[in-house]
């Protein structure tokens, strides 16, 4: 387990040094560069900011210098907020996005499970039919439309809730929702598939056949065994949240990583834009690493070695 | 011997028999029936149409819908149900066109993988992670950054980073296709790994291939239609519903039917192609064949 775990981690670094070279040199390709602003400095201007920041340098020396920054936590200077650096405005945006990510998920767990635990207790009732033929709807509708009919519905028609921005609860609900839909949908379809499996296992019959009241049984036996698949869909689902919540951020004016990452491709900066994926693909594979870890934690069949 | 021919089961290709099954599922046939409106209606309705997706009204801004323009007009008095039919052919083409570039990497680069073995296929494998644990939007925006320009180039940028699951996919199918029995009786009489590649492997993964197509192209619809609400997709005047719902945003509170139409077209056209996925997914499963 603990060579499984070390082995993951390396490759972690491994990924993420070629995800930031990549990122590297796609930037740098870009073209334009950190002063292309609405008026033109001097080339002698332009000139004392490459050498300040040390872009004159080749890209292969800057990457160089950019990771040795990166050993001591300093992902750089950022070039559009000036005198910040990009640890700092990485931390700022860290929380809401985070907050984001994680109510919704708590969202969608609260929404997917007891639908889909519900649609197997009781299937081929309306309450099955109703809860696919919504899992189904919410799987394949992107949380971007939702939330712009949220938008519509509760803040130009009823003006129950504000269109947008962050700080109080009225402000979290519509985008942890929009973002939880699509995950809920799965995690629903998920349990339910599970559930009707593990009901029709031996162990469920026998347990009956005992006599145990029904309750016992649901949540002794068949809860937890038909949450075991739903954990292999919730961590992926967790992951994709994360990077899902990138257009759900510019849509509701969330100051989260997602809006940073726009506005430094826009600004071409360059520090902005590395620290931003580095980030999602350092928050991606650390989930999925997490979820693989619980794998073993839910399930003892499951063995790395 | 009229009674074996009697009872045995009528002959029928996999083809034959998932065509039977796809038109046995409802939502799929209810998706492709929209699909394909959507489409006639983006290669028709300009002909139809008084008006033109770029021709301005200034004395008829923000209106609602109403019979000379039926889902109303935008900021600039443009007509929005022509712009609405001219992004779903820009929706449409992104679907497309993604598609076959995916298709043209990913296949190639999955059956040489699967071929190859070895470290040429754990090199081509390990590549392939690393670009998976990319945060796919980012990237595109990236490359999208770079290529810059046309609408061409969106189809490019998302294609480009979107292949690595069919690769994944080919791969997975040819591995496990060349353990099969079938397979094996080909090479042993006498077929060259080109011929069994061409005429066993590659038509056998295709059923698989064309539902991850199928899934896929709702997700390259989506993409470019963030791309353009962002501002970094399809440059005006050329319509798409993710631009329509940036510059309609503006002015939501006064016309929310300006964010309304091209959300719900999004939703509509991604729904059908995930039903007739879905319909798809079920109907070329061997292992449900009757």
């Amino acid at each position: 387990m603990t060579r499984y775990i070390i082995n993951r981690l390396l490759w972690l670094i491994v990924v993420l040094f070629v995800v930031s070279l990549i990122t590297f040199i796609l930037m740098h390709l870009v073209p334009g560069g950190p002063w292309d602003k609405e008026k033109t400095l001097a080339p002698q201007v332009v000139e004392a900011l490459n050498k300040k920041y040390g872009l004159d340098q080749p890209i292969i020396v800057q990457f160089g210098n950019y990771l040795g920054g990166i050993l001591h936590g300093d992902l750089g200077v950022s070039y559009s907020f000036q005198d910040r650096n990009v640890t700092d405005i990485i931390l700022q945006g860290l929380p809401k996005t985070a907050t984001l990510g994680v109510v919704a998920f708590i969202l969608a767990i609260l929404i997917g499970i007891p639908f889909g635990m519900a649609a197997a207790l009781k299937q081929n009732s309306w309450i099955d039919y109703l809860s696919v033929l919504f899992s189904t709807i919410f799987a394949s509708i992107p949380g971007f439309v939702l939330g712009i009919l949220l938008i519509i519905i509760l803040s130009v028609e009823l003006h129950w809730l504000p269109t947008g921005g962050w700080g109080s609860v009225q402000q979290i609900i519509m985008p942890a929702f929009a973002l939880a839909t699509l995950p809920a949908a799965f995690i629903a379809r998920m349990t339910r598939a599970s559930t009707l499996e593990v009901l029709r296992q031996d162990y469920v019959r026998t347990a009956q056949a005992m006599g145990l009241r029904q309750r016992v049984i649901l949540t002794r036996h068949v809860l937890r065994n038909s949450l075991i698949p739903v954990v292999t869909v919730a961590g992926p689902e967790l992951a994709a949240l994360i990077s899902g919540s990138f257009i759900i951020e510019n849509l509701f004016s969330i100051p989260g990583i997602g809006r940073m990452f726009v506005n430094g491709v826009f600004a071409r900066d360059y520090g902005l834009i590395m620290g931003s994926v580095l980030f999602y693909a350092f928050a991606v594979a650390l989930i999925n690493l997490v979820v693989d870890i619980m794998y073993a934690v839910i399930d003892p069949r499951i063995r790395f070695d | 011997m009229t009674i074996a021919t009697e009872s045995a089961r009528p002959h029928h290709t996999l083809w034959g028999d998932a065509w039977i099954r796809l038109r046995r599922n409802r939502l799929a046939v209810a998706g492709a029936i929209i699909i394909l409106i959507i489409a006639l209606a983006a290669i028709i309705y300009p002909f139809f149409s008084k008006y033109d997706f770029a021709s301005q009204d200034l004395n008829a801004i923000l209106q609602g819908p109403s019979s000379a323009h039926l889902l109303g007009t935008d900021e600039l008095g443009r007509d929005v149900l022509t712009r609405l039919v001219s992004g779903a052919r820009t929706s449409l083409m992104v679907g497309v066109f993604t598609q076959i570039i995916v298709l043209g990497i990913g296949m190639p680069i999955g059956a040489i993988s699967a071929a190859a073995g070895g470290w040429v296929d754990n090199i081509m494998m390990r590549f392939v992670d690393v670009i998976y644990a990319f945060p796919d939007i980012l990237l595109i925006i990236l490359v999208r950054s770079i290529l810059g320009g046309s609408i061409y180039m969106i189809f490019l940028a998302i294609g480009l980073v979107n292949w690595v699951g069919i690769a994944r996919l080919v791969r997975g199918q040819i591995l496990s296709l060349k353990q099969r029995d079938f397979v094996t009786a080909a090479r042993v009489f006498g077929g060259s790994g080109g011929y069994t590649t061409m005429r066993h492997l590659l038509p056998n993964s295709l059923g698989p291939v064309i539902v991850s197509v199928t899934f896929n192209i709702p997700r390259a619809i989506f993409t470019e239609a963030a791309l353009s609400y962002i501002g970094i997709g399809v440059q005006p005047p050329t319509p798409s519903w993710g631009a329509m719902i940036r510059d309609g945003y503006n002015v939501i509170f006064a016309a929310p039917h300006l964010v309304l139409f091209p959300a719900i077209a999004i939703g509509l056209l991604m729904l059908s192609f995930t039903f007739l996925g879905d319909g798809l997914r079920d109907a070329l499963d061997p292992r449900l064949r009757r």
